[in-house]
């Protein structure tokens, strides 16, 4: 299948040689030809989230690699202090929207291409907003955004009666991280890869200073900052919340850091310093942006065209004594809560929360007993403490179906005890319940809040 | 997948009103955990639990324990729990809402308690943080003070410690620079 005479003036040259040749490394179900270079235009909907640092290198990275529907979601506003290294921004835009000036540069610079921007936190919008892309981008800076972004994905994911993943069904997402010199770039596709709380425990856990020692006895500028971030704050403002974002709040901190920096005579408080300690920023370093945005748009393509198989499933890069690269291919968590099948459960719309905690009991994949069940972060039945208990207890007589808002089929959650040789241990279980005899329809009769 | 994404686009023209799964927030991995660790509660005696969000918030809580023995038998202290997002990978924050003469916890309400920062691990848990916080109503340590000034007292002169702890309990007093109200 030769490229059309056309293609070789296009913009897209080093593009076609990917899209338009086959070749033997490439992922199942590679079509290569003109058709896929303008279905990748059509139907290859990328949402950014992060129009930081990384976030400005995927739009521009994905625009560049031949996708038209991209959005970009971000609730900062530019700072001066971006402006070294995230490049769609001027100095005429700070103070204005991350994400719409993003997209108002990446559509300037490049013909045909639609970014639609959205200023908001990632929470405010609906699961139905995400389910629309294809793929998600993350350049983030947070765990707790990563991780969120991840169970929303993954909520998309549905499992056969054999608990085997629904390929369509899976959203997948690309995410880059970097930190100075360092960086990674992964692939997570939910039911395929392990998803991102599969390896939470990758993380380093958080330095923190025990507050005896801020209070008493600092050592470093740290030790400064932080007492007068953590305990010196709350005793002047009493009940006013510590805001990090606020020039002001950070201005007092770094004041009353300087003083009492002075007093034990430690050297290296600064402005920059508190804001990396109070905020916990590391510099960011322009380069290793542009190497791990890179890695994650060529997965993105790969994804979405077959081109080549995928990353297997986690690159990282370290380029602060000359460069490092490995891939290490995690392996999934199979009783991952996020993005595991859990056990399925078939059940008649009349059986009260009571029966269905007894069911558990006898389920041979559970033999769950005294369970305590939620769904979607409220309590139906809780056994204790007994406070607890009695709020709940109202609920036992109530059909399950109507408990969790008549909906055909969903995910509760069972914590108890099961037996293993002849030891008692605690568990939590993931359950996808599923109603015999309901259609998709839902009932008007709203659900009784007990 | 393009061709898979192009299906999906196909059939979300057709069914565009067909309603998908809720839009309800999805209950996140660390509300889990807290679940669990809440429906397996053993707390110490002396101490007590109560959600004043009500049985669907359960990532805000207080604790509130009244020493059976020691200096602070007799008070009635209150905590409150704020679990974050990321539990178990971050702490709880846990803050003393009753104004306490402690060497260990600040009369903001800090409490120097080093599960809570420092030693912090995933594998600890609620129960492990209530019996640290009962344990600073057996073991006050004037080694690692927040309260300087009752740690000093402590450190230096048992005895008034002694009155100085009855009277912030009984309250309507002065200690020193500080009033307490009273928590018995």
């Amino acid at each position: 299948m030769a490229a059309e005479p056309t293609a070789q003036e296009s913009r897209s040259r080093d593009l076609d040689k990917l899209l338009l040749r086959p070749g033997n490394l490439v992922g199942p179900n590679f079509e290569p030809g003109p058709a896929l270079r303008d279905d990748l235009k059509e139907y290859g909907r990328v949402l950014v989230v992060g129009a930081g640092g990384l976030g400005c290198e995927l739009l521009k990275d994905l625009a560049l690699s031949g996708f038209r529907k991209l959005e970009v979601i971000d609730m900062d506003r530019i700072e001066v202090s971006n402006l070294n290294r995230q490049f769609l921004f001027r100095l005429e835009d700070v103070g204005k929207p991350k994400a719409e000036v993003a997209a108002k540069r990446v559509m300037e610079r490049v013909s045909g291409v639609n970014i639609v921007p959205h200023f908001c936190r990632i929470e405010d919008k609906e699961l139905e907003f995400y389910s629309k892309f294809s793929i998600i981008a993350l350049g983030l800076d947070s765990i707790e955004a990563r991780s969120y972004i991840n169970s929303v994905a993954c909520s998309f994911l549905e499992y056969d009666s054999d608990d085997s993943a629904l390929e369509e069904t899976s959203k997948p997402m690309v995410d880059g991280g970097t930190e100075g010199f360092q960086g990674h770039a992964r692939v997570i596709v939910p039911g395929v890869t392990p998803c991102f709380e599969c390896t939470i425990w990758l993380f380093p856990p958080q330095v923190k200073f025990p507050l005896c020692t801020l209070a008493e006895t600092p050592r470093t500028a740290a030790h400064c900052i932080e007492y007068a971030h953590l305990i010196k704050w709350d005793e002047v403002h009493s009940g006013k919340a510590f805001d990090p974002d606020d020039p002001e709040h950070m201005k007092w901190v770094y004041n009353e850091a300087t003083k009492r920096a002075e007093l034990f005579g430690i050297p290296g408080v600064t402005y920059s310093l508190t804001q990396g300690v109070v905020k916990n920023i590391i510099p960011a370093i322009a380069s290793t942006n542009a190497i791990i945005s890179a890695a994650c748009v060529l997965e993105t393509l790969k994804i979405a065209s077959g081109c080549s198989k995928t990353l297997s499933n986690y690159l990282t890069y370290n380029g602060a004594e000359g460069l490092h690269t490995e891939v290490t291919e995690f392996v999934k968590d199979k009783d991952c809560l996020v993005c595991g099948p859990g056990v399925l459960i078939q059940l008649d719309t009349s059986i009260t929360l009571e029966k269905f905690i007894d069911l558990l009991k006898e389920h041979p994949k559970l033999l769950l007993s005294k369970a305590s069940i939620t769904h979607r972060g409220k309590s139906l039945y809780m056994q204790a403490p007994p406070v607890l208990e009695e709020m709940t207890r109202s609920n036992l007589s109530i059909p399950l179906f109507d408990l969790i808002g008549k909906i055909p089929k969903d995910v509760v959650h069972a914590i108890g005890t099961t037996t293993k040789n002849d030891k008692k241990t605690s568990c939590l279980r993931k359950l996808r319940v599923v109603f015999k005899g309901v259609d998709g329809i839902a009932d008007m009769d709203t659900a009784g809040e007990t | 997948m393009i061709r898979l994404f192009k299906v999906k686009e196909k059939q979300k023209e057709i069914k565009e009103n067909v309603k998908e799964k809720g839009l309800v927030k999805k209950q996140s991995a660390g509300e889990l955990r807290l679940h669990r660790d809440i429906s397996e509660l053993n707390l110490p005696k002396a101490s007590e639990i109560s959600f004043p969000n009500g049985k669907n918030d359960l990532m805000n809580f207080e604790v509130t324990i009244e020493p059976d023995e020691g200096y602070y038998t007799g008070g009635r202290f209150v905590f409150s729990f704020h679990v974050p997002i990321m539990y178990p990978h971050e702490a709880p924050k846990v803050k003393c809402e009753t104004k306490i003469y402690h060497p260990n916890i600040d009369l903001e309400g800090n409490v120097c308690l080093n599960i809570l920062r420092e030693d912090w691990k995933p594998v600890l848990n609620i129960n492990t943080v209530i019996y640290g916080l009962s344990h600073l109503f057996t073991q006050p340590n004037y080694e690692d003070p927040l309260n300087h000034e009752a740690a000093d007292v402590l450190r230096d002169d048992p005895r008034l410690f002694v009155s100085n702890v009855r009277k912030a309990i009984d309250g309507r007093q002065w200690v020193g620079t500080d009033y307490f109200p009273g928590c018995n």
